[in-house]
């Protein structure tokens, strides 16, 4: 099966405090995963973008996850329910682009569950690795280039119409 | 020569790529020539080295010397977590007069060379993670570290040996120590020992006097009886709100005659004492035990007549000549403001009644854990140091069951480190004071520490008996006339190789340490993390052993992992260290990750308003813009993601830093 030597691209934003600790803790407890995540440091979850989300997709990541604290947990308060808020737009934004929702995670994982991060970044590689490359930038590219057959098409008809008026009007 | 500390301009960008060994950590996961190659053909890389251990000396002088001979205006070093030793290369670069800011670490290790087993994939991680580093410190831009004055006071919390021993120290190097305890004496579970291994001195012997010294010291505010509800603030100007529980008793009036507790209307003591582990009973008013400090008594009014039907001639009310009882003392809320806070809230031990039923506590009147046989043991204990059942009789033989709640994953799955040694106390003590035979049964036995194994050897001379192996079961189903009435041991005699069963008349269960039942809640009013098994987790297991991830908070005790009292107290005295290094520098730098808003481009929508959970934005409406007050923002960077109009900017997390990292960890294929 194709699917099998697919290696998905996932991009991971990880809050300072919890998820970031989480990963070192998994290294320092030598804990073997996936090696196709790329964490981005942030100190909080509440820093993440849903842009910076959309632009990892949109430059070809088949997958995204946020990682942060646990509800209550957040070192600044709050930072990680507003993540969740955001989260849940991107979800709708998601759908309605037509992406899976699996490439898209948010989990909570405080400082001490390296095991977590472990298991998190295994399991999401394997659905993303299941649903097949995402490939935005070619679809961008697919649906540029039908964008470009529709308003050629268009144009020819329209040069077209104008031909046959003025075919019509000599005529007359 | 070009200005180091400021070269924004993109065309002069001089970066230098480090990629560490880290001996053979990454080294051996990660072809690290090969990533220092292809780092040094990245755009704008001037330089690109692999070195053994870049974060020696050697190593920090190659980056140090660079930045001095190549021009180097960034650095990237690709080596362990920035949480370990992003200080050390930012200091290395601030030595050769770059600004510390422009310095970028790429975690190769933790998150790379460690959890990966494909030497070709880890490889290209690190190169990837390099590529968007390098394109990041393009956006760096140098920056100051803000420094606020330091509140010079110290909150500590806990007071067993370990918060006892960091407030002395504090106190005693002239700083005003607040050392809050829940409970209504100071002591913690050392009060309640009769001896300390490996020494057998006294406990009270060598705790008291530093207790009373608590008492006395000018420089401490003891308050117990007292929780810590809520903390606010951060590094070097933290605000605590103290709540202290009414104890019914004025504190500064009573002079712990204990005269109250004599003329109590209870007669005898009826109620369960807490403190003797439910071995003895104790009266309405009471103290906890007699050398408790305060000296001060306190009325339970769950028990008290008083509290509970309202009728009661209060005799305790005409025999204190203080007058200081008071039965309407309410809850008082306390607030300080401290610069550094140390927790040592101390452990509970396992409790095996309803976790390991199989070991008969609960069901059988002679099984006792090991903290009851301290009460038990201890001349100021329920039974004044006699050892005896409770039926009155003395036991012929003892078992002490190692490891309960300890080493296996039905329990907890840590070593507790104590209780191999106490367990050898306890059979010296209960052997010297019975006469009985004493069984020890141990999975290993476990005696690092000085003077430990000695002691160990010691009671092999003794004749104390050590078989070796898990036990079973525990329960009174004898099978030969000796069995008869006894509690029998089932033991797999792993030495021997065969299963033994071992009729005694007393079992003690080595319970192991575990976290607080509340220490989840403890740790987030603290915003600290625990480790896996709910312990406060340090800074970092070995270098930065009793600092926690949030600064100015430190760890003393059995609260960051099971510890004996030597221990406890030597990482009390350095949590003090800290605590002491900490605030008399008199400021205290804080990253300047902090954000703020461009003027120009603000909206005045004021969607960031809301999202600050420290008010830390504010909107000023002659302009109809929003304002960051710096000192306010902690740099978390919620309202930098909500800005509609991009106009809030988060140092060291720019969006274009963001930007560039999210494009170059993709543009590899």
């Amino acid at each position: 099966m194709a699917n099998q030597e697919f290696e998905p691209r996932i991009v991971a934003f990880f809050c300072n405090w919890c998820t970031y600790t989480a990963a070192d803790l998994a290294g320092v407890s030598r804990m073997k995963y996936a090696s196709n995540i790329r964490i981005i440091r942030l100190m909080c979850s509440g820093r993440v973008d849903p842009q910076f989300v959309m632009d990892a997709f949109a430059r070809g990541a088949d997958g995204v996850l946020i990682g942060g604290c646990h509800p209550g947990d957040c070192h600044y308060i709050s930072g990680n329910y507003k993540c969740l808020r955001r989260y849940h737009m991107l979800e709708r934004m998601m759908a309605d682009l037509g992406v899976e929702k699996d490439r898209l995670r948010l989990e909570w994982i405080s400082a001490s569950e390296g095991d977590k991060v472990k298991r998190v970044v295994n399991e999401m590689v394997e659905q993303v690795r299941a649903l097949g490359p995402l490939d935005l930038p070619g679809r961008f590219a697919d649906w540029d280039a039908e964008m470009r057959e529709l308003d050629e098409k268009v144009q020819r008809e329209h040069d077209g119409a104008c031909e046959a008026h003025a075919a019509k009007e000599t005529q007359s | 020569m070009m200005d180091r500390g400021n070269g924004n301009g993109r065309s002069d960008l001089r970066i230098g790529v480090y990629v560490c060994h880290c001996g053979i950590n990454i080294a051996s996961m990660v072809d690290v020539k090969r990533v220092a190659e292809q780092a040094a053909a990245m755009p704008n890389v001037v330089v690109a080295r692999d070195y053994k251990y870049m974060c020696s000396d050697p190593g920090q002088e190659m980056v140090q010397q660079d930045i001095r001979e190549l021009n180097l205006n960034r650095v990237v070093v690709a080596a362990c977590t920035p949480l370990l030793h992003e200080p050390t290369f930012r200091g290395a670069c601030e030595r050769a007069g770059l600004n510390p800011f422009f310095c970028h670490m790429v975690n190769i290790r933790e998150h790379d060379a460690w959890v990966h087993e494909d030497r070709e994939k880890a490889t290209v991680k690190a190169i990837d993670l390099i590529r968007a580093a390098v394109r990041r410190v393009k956006h760096h831009k140098a920056l100051e570290r803000r420094t606020v004055p330091i509140n010079p006071n110290v909150l500590v919390v806990g007071g067993g040996i370990a918060g006892i021993q960091a407030a002395l120290k504090i106190a005693s190097a002239g700083r005003h120590v607040y050392l809050v305890e829940r409970e209504l004496s100071i002591g913690g579970h050392m009060a309640k020992f009769d001896k300390t291994f490996p020494t057998l001195d006294c406990a009270a012997c060598i705790l008291t006097p530093k207790m009373s010294d608590v008492k006395k010291h000018p420089n401490i505010t003891l308050w117990t009886y007292s929780e810590v509800d809520k903390v606010d603030g951060y590094v070097g100007n933290f605000k605590a709100t103290v709540r202290r529980k009414p104890r019914y008793i004025n504190e500064d009036t009573c002079v712990g005659c204990l005269e109250c507790i004599d003329a109590c209307v209870f007669k005898e003591p009826r109620f369960t004492d807490e403190y003797n582990e439910g071995l003895s009973k104790r009266k309405p008013m009471h103290i906890p035990f007699p050398q408790a400090v305060p000296q001060v008594t306190a009325i339970d009014p769950e028990t008290c007549l008083r509290f509970k039907t309202g009728k009661c001639k209060s005799s305790c009310v005409t025999v204190c000549d203080r007058n200081a009882i008071d039965f309407d003392q309410k809850e008082r809320i306390e607030e300080i403001n401290v610069g550094a806070i140390i927790l040592s809230t101390g452990f509970q031990t396992f409790e095996p009644k309803d976790r390991l039923p199989q070991y008969g506590y609960g069901i059988y009147d002679n099984i006792y854990t090991a903290l009851e046989v301290e009460r038990l043991v201890n001349s100021a204990g329920p039974t004044e140091g006699e050892v005896v059942l409770r039926d009155g009789s003395k036991p012929r033989a003892v078992g002490i069951i190692h490891c309960i709640g300890s080493r296996d994953t039905k329990s907890n799955i840590w070593c507790s480190r104590v209780c191999c040694m106490y367990s050898l106390k306890l059979a010296h003590l209960l052997k010297e004071r019975t006469g009985a035979e004493v069984y020890n049964f141990y999975i290993d036995m476990r005696t690092p520490g000085k003077g430990y194994e000695e002691f160990y050897n010691k009671l092999l001379e003794e004749g104390v008996h050590f078989i070796r192996g898990k036990v079973g079961a525990v329960n009174d189903w004898a099978i030969t006339p000796e069995e008869e009435g006894r509690l029998v041991i089932r033991v797999e005699d792993t030495l021997g190789g065969f299963v033994r069963r071992v009729p005694v008349d007393m079992v003690v269960l080595s319970t192991g340490l575990e976290p607080h039942k509340d220490a989840e809640d403890v740790r987030r009013k603290f915003n600290i993390s625990c480790s896996p098994g709910g312990f406060f987790l340090e800074r970092h297991p070995k270098l930065a052993p009793v600092e926690t991830a949030s600064g100015g908070i430190f760890l003393a005790g059995c609260c960051q992992g099971p510890k004996d009292i030597p221990d406890t107290v030597a990482q009390a005295g350095a949590a003090a260290a800290e605590a002491l290094a900490l605030i008399d520098k008199g400021v205290v730098e804080l990253e300047p990750n902090t954000a703020f808003i461009d003027a120009e481009s603000c909206s005045g929508c004021k969607s960031c308003l809301s999202l600050c959970p420290y008010t830390a934005i504010s909107f000023i409406e002659a302009e109809k813009r929003a304002e960051i007050n710096e000192a306010l923002c902690k740099g978390c960077g919620t309202c930098v993601a909500a800005c509609p109009s991009g106009s809030i900017i988060q140092n060291l997390f720019e969006d274009e830093e963001i930007f560039s990292e999210i494009a170059e960890v993709l543009s590899n294929g």
